[in-house]
């Protein structure tokens, strides 16, 4: 039981940073139709940001953050949105994937020419303090890791349901043409979208990094995870990308203790075969029609 | 104006050659990106800083060395073009590799072309695959190993481990030399956890070694995958004594788990905290120098370069096979080649022999709790 536990306290915690990510690739899939293959990418650069908030320009850790996610607001929000999106969008979905694979390099090899390519001890924002719950070690940094990401998208969720600015947003998704004869600022809705996965991305960043250390190649495996996250929960759903992430995080702990440590790898890959064979759509996800 | 011409022609032409003779070639091949690039920046800073010192006092037989750095990419397909290259530059002698799964695929490219090659690697195979050219800097882990077990078990009265270990040619190496070694001593292996290269995630491998009722967990892993993999036994409060091969309780270990490897124990066969004059004097050239404190793997860089200075003035040539004919069967002691900075002797195979230490690491730093002597 205490093992069951642990698993599921660790598998929730990481699975949730996945889900961060996830949620980003469901965004900006619904708000401009763009497969952010640089999104693993996202996830590893705000560590650096702040860390050269912490070790350039002395900054203590948590203006550092606040600087990093100003940072990334700019530059994975707007200037991704206006140098790359926009021009890119009008040639189709394809050569924006490619832009954004092109993207993920470019941001991985900068920060590994700036940076270095070995890892960068990332500091805890959380203390290490453990407590024993029916036998089993839970970690304080884990719970928070896992509150502060459910958190993040339980208000993302509010917002875009309560207030009228996530209705307008909504709407530029679902049909950006009427939604824009009803008054609707449908390019500001999008790059409040872009801001917001920027935004995700540093929370996911910054909680992620003290535990795989901050380091050029991070965004590798994240992204992948993320990506098969939000095919897993539904990439046209937000609550989606959150279950396909914790479901990933879970199952990932699971295997690794009770089937193999080298075959972990695999069974995020074989659970979205299965979902693709099963239901296209994802978990949670709603069927979308598609004409030529 | 033709006279000038020629004679001008003929100045350059002899600087040319002068300098092209004058020089000592060495290819540094090592891991500064992937997995592997802590430990590969480290080795190459601490090549970079003996042959800086070697220049500065005259150079090899009155010729300055010139050093070409090539990146592996900690691929071992990369590192093999990359020493081939070096072969094609016209090197006199490589260091590197440090990550054993490139050496073994790379050390056969400089075995046909008669180089001597320096390696850090530690697997056990390298020296076992009859390559007259091949020479170690730290002695592979199947000579560190049994002093490490024998230690564990009369010292620390280990009776039953997990072990978990890097699924790499270099995690297997140290595997299966520990497997072989345990039984020795009466240390039975109860879990036996197999991690992948640049693994992120260790909570389920502390997990399953911390419910094994092992007395104690070995870990054999590379640098930044032990900080991991501390970081995450903190998390869960492992409560049992970690215990690794040389890279657990390296400094870049220590840099990136912070406070989490404190108690991490450990055998090593250099390390910057031994009670050693010519150590500590290298270790604070090298932090002036380079901003960070060296590991095992700047000591072993630098070592090999003096070796090879040394060696290779024994010779009174800078000739390669001269220079691996020689190393097999040397004793080079610290009175006669300072910059080597502990005697130390290579077998017939390139394996070598030393002093090593077996530390703790208490508040961030290596504390050495036994002097090993050579086997």
């Amino acid at each position: 039981m205490a093992e069951l536990i642990q698993i599921l306290v660790s598998g929730l915690a990481a699975g949730s940073i996945y889900a961060l990510a996830a949620v980003g690739f469901t965004l900006l899939w619904q708000a401009s139709q763009t497969i952010n293959f640089a999104q693993g990418e996202f996830v590893m650069l705000p560590a650096f940001f702040v860390l050269v908030g912490v070790h350039f320009l002395g900054l203590p850790l948590w203006p550092a953050i606040f600087f990093g996610l100003l940072l990334s607001l700019l530059i994975l929000g707007v200037a991704f949105k206006r140098l790359i999106v926009e021009p890119m969008l009008p040639h189709g979905t394809l050569p924006l994937v490619i832009a954004t694979i092109a993207l993920g390099l470019l941001l991985k090899e900068s920060v590994k020419e700036f940076y270095g390519a070995t890892a960068q001890p990332f500091p805890a924002i959380f203390p290490q303090t453990v407590y024993n719950v029916m036998g089993a070690s839970v970690s304080l940094q884990d719970i928070c890791n896992l509150a502060v990401s459910m958190l993040a998208i339980g208000g993302l969720q509010l917002f875009l349901s309560r207030t009228r600015t996530g209705r307008c947003m909504q709407a530029s998704a679902q049909n950006p043409a009427v939604a824009e004869i009803l008054g609707v600022n449908v390019k500001r809705m999008v790059l409040y979208t872009f801001l917001i996965n920027a935004a995700l991305a540093t929370i996911a960043s910054v909680l992620i990094s003290p535990i795989y250390l901050a380091k050029f190649s991070n965004g590798e495996t994240l992204g992948l995870v993320a990506f098969i996250a939000a095919i897993v929960g539904g990439f046209n759903q937000i609550r989606g990308a959150l279950v396909g992430g914790l479901l990933i995080g879970v199952i990932d702990n699971l295997s690794a203790v009770y089937i193999s440590a080298e075959y972990r790898a695999a069974m995020p890959l074989l659970l979205l075969i299965a979902i693709i064979l099963l239901r296209p759509q994802g978990l949670l996800g709603t069927k979308e029609g598609r004409s030529v | 104006m033709f006279k000038t011409l020629c004679s001008t022609a003929a100045v350059a032409l002899a600087l040319s050659a002068t300098s092209a003779l004058a020089e000592v070639k060495i290819g540094s091949i090592v891991e500064l990106s992937g997995a592997g690039a802590a430990a590969g920046t480290n080795f190459r800073d601490g090549v970079h800083m003996a042959f800086e010192e070697i220049n500065a006092a005259g150079g090899i037989l009155g010729e300055q060395v010139s050093i070409t750095e090539y990146d592996s990419q900690t691929d071992p397909q990369v590192s093999r073009a990359m020493v081939q290259k070096a072969i094609d530059d016209g090197v006199y002698a490589i260091t590197g590799t440090v990550f054993s799964s490139s050496t073994i695929v790379n050390m056969l490219v400089a075995q046909q072309a008669g180089i001597p090659q320096f390696t850090g690697s530690e697997a056990p195979k390298i020296t076992q695959m009859n390559n007259p050219y091949i020479f170690r800097t730290a002695f592979g882990s199947q000579k560190g190993i049994p002093k490490m077990t024998k230690y564990m078990a009369e010292e620390m009265g280990i009776k039953k481990v997990a072990v978990v270990w890097a699924n790499t040619e270099f995690g297997k190496g140290g595997h299966s030399a520990f497997v072989d070694e345990v039984g020795n001593h009466g240390i039975e292996i109860i879990a036996d956890i197999p991690t992948e290269q640049a693994q992120t995630d260790f909570s389920a491998d502390v997990l399953k070694a911390k419910n094994s009722g092992a007395d104690a967990v070995f870990v054999y892993l590379t640098e930044e995958e032990s900080a991991r993999f501390l970081r995450e036994a903190q998390k869960q409060s492992i409560g049992l004594p970690m215990i690794g091969e040389t890279t657990l309780i390296g400094a870049k270990v220590i840099e990136l788990a912070g406070d989490a490897a404190n108690g991490a124990m450990g055998h090593v066969g250099l390390t910057a905290d031994a009670d050693i004059p010519a150590m500590t004097d290298m270790v604070a050239r090298f932090t002036a120098q380079f901003k960070y404190t060296p590991d095992h793997n700047a000591i072993k860089g630098y070592t090999a370069a003096y070796a090879i200075k040394c060696v290779t003035e024994k010779n009174g040539k800078v000739d390669s096979q001269a220079l691996a004919d020689a190393m097999h069967g040397l004793k080079l002691t610290v009175a006669e080649c300072p910059g080597v900075l502990m005697d130390v002797s290579w077998d017939e195979t390139g394996e070598m022999s030393r002093e090593s230490f077996f530390v703790e690491v208490q508040d961030g730093k290596q504390t050495i709790k036994a002097v090993l002597p050579p086997n």
